[in-house]
């Protein structure tokens, strides 16, 4: 009998089955993986997990017979007050007997439920989106290095002395060169000793000097052994990003507008998280004022006053000087509003946008939330709000600011994907 | 019986176990399973896994290597999510019918589970494979390894050469008809020269045998020489009907690629070896049950197992053979392994302590003395189906209170056909078996024509027993690789078995593209 032990053989053998299963599912998969996204806090939103799809998506099919109609027989254990000619009523179940052909049948289950890591739960979730170009641009000019080890050199500061490779050189240019070991020495000395006076000692004590010659000639380290190890200087981009969250909490927008600024906040983190290591997150929210708060108090806690976005933008520059200097940090911003704002502020507003803000910022989107399309009647044609008005004037303009307006949670993924879908011919240009 | 003095030391104590007391525990086994018990087994290979790799046996049918195709990803994908909620546990172990036998133990599995696993698994089980007559005629105990491997590189190269999109198409449609990929009766061999050589010599020999000269003066019939239609011709060029719908496809499908068929081929051979083993699961699992109780009680009895591993070894056995009753919340089904150890044992106390209607029931077997051979001479020469129809005792009908319901579709309630008494037995047995034939649990579809020269329409039959359809969902998206498969239109009819009228029909043409 053999026992082998095949705990210690790599693990993974069914990584490519998954990888296979998962690319045949995928139109299935990601549907499952954005609905399951909005019941998350922004924090947490990328951490993987638990998803159930539709069976049919992935099913196997096979010939079997229908699980009801036509003549059964069937026979079961655990008779207890049965008698022949007994009737029993149908069980409301399809015809099944007492329910034993559901499984004999292989019906199946209506859903498969299997659970996703965390990156593959974000790649679906975020497949095919890229950064805007502008993005790309300024994060490639950012001057900060990083150092990567470079193999070895034969100049250095004394930090980076490569021990093993000096002392690996040094052994073997002294088995090159015939350095006499200190064993050796020392078995002579012994040997020299042990003998009477006369020729032989004579020869031994000369063979000695020779090789202690040698030893002094020969060193046991020489410069030409010593290496160092090399540095290579590579450019990095800024890895870390900030992400400002702007919202309008006045007493206009209704929970399930903040419900869906919230929907889109979740996106954007995810997908910033995706390429930075490092994302803070800064919520700005105001009325009439403007104030940063935590996240649990930007999305429950209720506010009353007047609207005037300048106030928020106000802010943001604050804390984009205090906090996050623009060469150091990349910065998002996402602004989220009813479109209402205070008729006299809608100036100063363009004006802050263009001159401080989105100089400052890689990427700024506004979405306007509205009430939920389906509500309202028929025929009835919005106006475009004030803060839309302001800012439509401000991209007309050329300045780079994304905006779209969303109604109701099934829009937001595709509003989002709008906005971040990879542009034919970007990589051409990039 | 058991008169042998307890030995000084047992195999173990406590709940660890290292490789040598796996190596002592086996040992102490096969002295009991091969010297005493009489088994005839494969060398036993026993390799020691972890949650993972038992995860990835499950998905890949418990093979140790398999060819990569998505359904696998998905059944480790739901297995995993299963377990990890706790809401299934993992078998203890998995064999494999291979020449070395491989059982696949758990790390987890305390000493005493060990031993169980490997007096059930690479004693039980192991000698069913090996001496079961269904398993030597339909698999190749020692090629099986070699011809897996040979199937994963010869897939992953389809996928090189022809893009892994072909070549999951094509493993899906094949996937699909793995059920009717299977030979259900020995072919005829084709002859050698030798044995050609053979049968005519005796042919001659019977000839000169049976020769009368008084033959000859009778008067001959008119020319009657059966002329075969043009219909009977071409079924019969194209071996039709055929049951064996991948074999058929192999063969015959117009427009599929040399690789294509190869693919087809492959899926049908792992089909075939796995053929046997849904017909003997009640008395594969039967017997390896009957075995490793055996051993464990024998061991004991040696004391070569403690009182607490005994203990321990009990609980665990009897959650394995515990059957819920029908109305039981828990009743998924007759448990194999509880009818199987049930009926084993009964043949053993048939043998040994018969009573006088074990001795009308059984006369060949009732007081024999030997219970090992009748149960080797068993275990060699039937399947569930057989073995159901001629072992299942009265006692145990009456012990397991089974019953016959009956079920006419059109009828507004279900009608209780027989229960434990006298005029029932029979009519239970009978029900049982049939339930563990393949005949009547798989469906009989059979391609019965096909004009190659003309409209080349596929046309199969399903002989529609009991009134009860094909799921007509699934039927239609397996006709739909069947389609694809075949390149034309198929055509399949739902005959009623009994009175040849047609029920239903189901025409399918191939998507365009679907391959090549």
């Amino acid at each position: 009998m053999h026992i082998v032990d095949r705990r210690l053989n790599p693990g993974g053998k069914s990584l490519a089955n998954r990888q296979r299963f998962i690319r045949r599912a995928r139109a299935t998969i990601t549907k499952s993986v954005h609905e399951a996204s909005g019941g998350r806090s922004i924090a947490d939103s990328d951490s993987g997990g638990e998803l159930v799809l539709p069976a049919q998506g992935v099913r196997e099919p096979s010939f079997h017979r229908a699980a009801s109609g036509g003549i059964r027989d069937y026979l079961l254990p655990g008779n207890k007050e049965y008698v022949v000619g007994d009737e029993i009523p149908r069980p409301d179940n399809g015809g099944g007997g007492n329910g034993p052909d559901a499984s004999q049948d292989g019906a199946g289950d209506d859903e498969f439920r299997f659970a996703l890591s965390r990156d593959e739960f974000v790649d679906l979730f975020l497949d095919d989106l890229e950064l805007p170009d502008l993005a790309k641009r300024r994060v490639a000019n950012v001057e900060n290095v990083s150092y990567e080890r470079a193999g070895y050199s034969i100049s250095g500061s004394p930090t980076n002395l490569a021990l093993m490779r000096t002392v690996r050189n040094s052994l073997s240019r002294r088995i090159a060169l015939h350095r006499p070991k200190p064993e050796e020495l020392e078995a002579l000395r012994t040997e020299i000793e042990t003998l009477p006076q006369g020729e032989r000692r004579r020869a031994l004590e000369e063979e000695l000097a020779r090789k202690q010659r040698r030893t002094m000639l020969i060193p046991y380290i020489d410069p030409l052994d010593v290496r160092y190890k090399r540095f290579n200087a590579v450019p990095k981009p800024v890895a870390q990003a900030v992400m400002f969250c702007l919202m309008d909490v006045s007493g206009s927008m209704t929970e399930h507008m903040k419900d869906l600024a919230k929907r889109f906040y979740i996106l954007l983190y995810i997908f910033l998280k995706r390429r930075y290591k490092n994302v803070e997150l800064v919520f700005i929210r105001h009325t009439h004022v403007a104030s940063e708060v935590d996240e649990d108090t930007f999305f429950h806690s209720p506010e009353t006053g007047g609207t005037v976005v300048s106030t928020a933008l106000e802010e943001m520059r604050r804390v984009v000087l205090d906090r996050f200097d623009p060469s150091a940090w990349n910065i998002y911003a996402a602004q989220a509003s009813d479109g209402d704002n205070t008729a006299s502020d809608n100036e100063r507003t363009a004006k802050l946008l263009v001159d401080t803000i989105l100089p400052a910022c890689q990427y700024f989107a506004y979405l306007e939330v509205g009430r939920d399309i389906e509500h309202f009647p028929p025929g009835f044609i919005r106006r475009n709000s004030d803060l839309w008005q302001t800012y439509e004037a401000v991209v007309k303009a050329g300045a780079p600011l994304a905006m779209r307006k969303v109604g109701h949670r099934r829009d937001i993924y595709p509003v989002f994907r709008d906005l971040f879908a990879r542009k034919i011919g970007s990589e051409a240009a990039a | 019986m058991s008169t042998t003095l307890k030995s000084a030391r047992p195999l173990f104590e406590g709940a660890d176990w290292e490789f040598s007391t796996v190596q002592r525990c086996h040992d102490a086994i096969q002295e009991i399973a091969v010297g005493e018990m009489g088994l005839c087994v494969y060398p036993n290979q026993i390799e020691v896994i972890g949650t993972e790799q038992m995860l990835d046996a499950y998905s890949s049918i418990g093979m140790p290597l398999f060819y990569k195709h998505w359904s696998f990803g998905k059944h480790f994908a739901r297995d995993e999510a299963m377990y990890r909620a706790g809401m299934q546990g993992l078998a203890y172990e998995i064999v494999i019918n291979s020449n070395p036998c491989i059982s696949y133990i758990m790390e987890e599995n305390s000493a005493t589970m060990q031993t169980l696993v490997i007096a059930h698994a690479a004693f039980g089980h192991n000698h069913f494979f090996k001496n079961n007559y269904l398993f030597k005629q339909w698999t190749d105990a020692d090629g099986i390894l070699d011809y897996l491997e040979f199937a994963r590189d010869y897939v992953l190269q389809c996928e090189e050469k022809y893009g892994e999109t072909a070549v999951e198409t094509t493993l899906d449609a094949a996937h699909a008809l793995m059920s009717h990929g299977v030979h259900r009766y020995p072919r005829a061999r084709a002859t050698n020269l030798r044995m050609e050589e053979k049968r005519e010599r005796e042919r001659r020999l019977h000839d000169e045998q049976v020769f009368n000269d008084l033959w000859r003066t009778l008067p001959g019939k008119a020319a009657t020489r059966h002329d075969p239609t043009a219909l009977e011709r071409r079924r019969a060029l194209l071996q039709l009907p055929a049951e064996n719908i991948l074999y058929f496809l192999e063969k015959s499908a117009p427009r599929l690629a040399p690789w294509q068929r190869e693919l087809l081929r492959i899926v049908r051979q792992v089909a075939q070896y796995f053929y046997p083993q849904g017909q003997t699961k009640l008395m594969n699992e039967g017997c390896a049950t009957f075995v490793h109780y055996k051993i464990m009680n024998r061991l004991h009895e040696k004391g070569l197992l403690t009182d607490g591993a005994m203990v321990e070894f009990l609980k665990s056995h009897t959650n394995v053979v515990f059957q819920p009753d029908f109305d039981d919340r828990r009743y998924s089904g007759i448990n194999p392994y509880a009818l199987g150890f049930a009926m084993m044992q009964d043949i053993e106390r048939i043998c040994i302590e018969p009573t006088a209607e074990d001795r009308q029931y059984f006369p060949d077997i009732a007081g024999t003395e030997d219970a090992m051979a009748v149960l080797r001479d068993i275990w060699a020469n039937y399947r569930d189906e057989s073995f159901i129809l001629q072992y299942l005792s009265p006692r145990l009908i009456r012990q397991f209170g089974l019953f016959h319901v009956h079920d006419d579709g059109d009828a507004p309630s279900l009608k209780v056909r027989s229960i434990h008494d006298d005029t029932g037995y029979r009519d239970i047995k009978r029900t049982l078996a049939r339930q563990y034939d393949v005949g009547w649990s798989t469906p009989d579809i059979q391609v019965v024509d096909v004009d190659l020269a003309g409209d080349r329409k596929l046309i199969v039959h399903h002989r529609v027993l009991n009134k009860i359809l094909l799921n007509e969902n699934d039927a239609r998206m397996v006709l739909q690789h069947l389609a694809d498969l075949w390149g034309y239109d198929v055509l399949m009819r739902e005959i009623d078995a009994t009175s040849d009228t047609v029920l239903k029909e189901h025409t399918i043409s191939p998507r365009p593209g679907a391959f090549g």
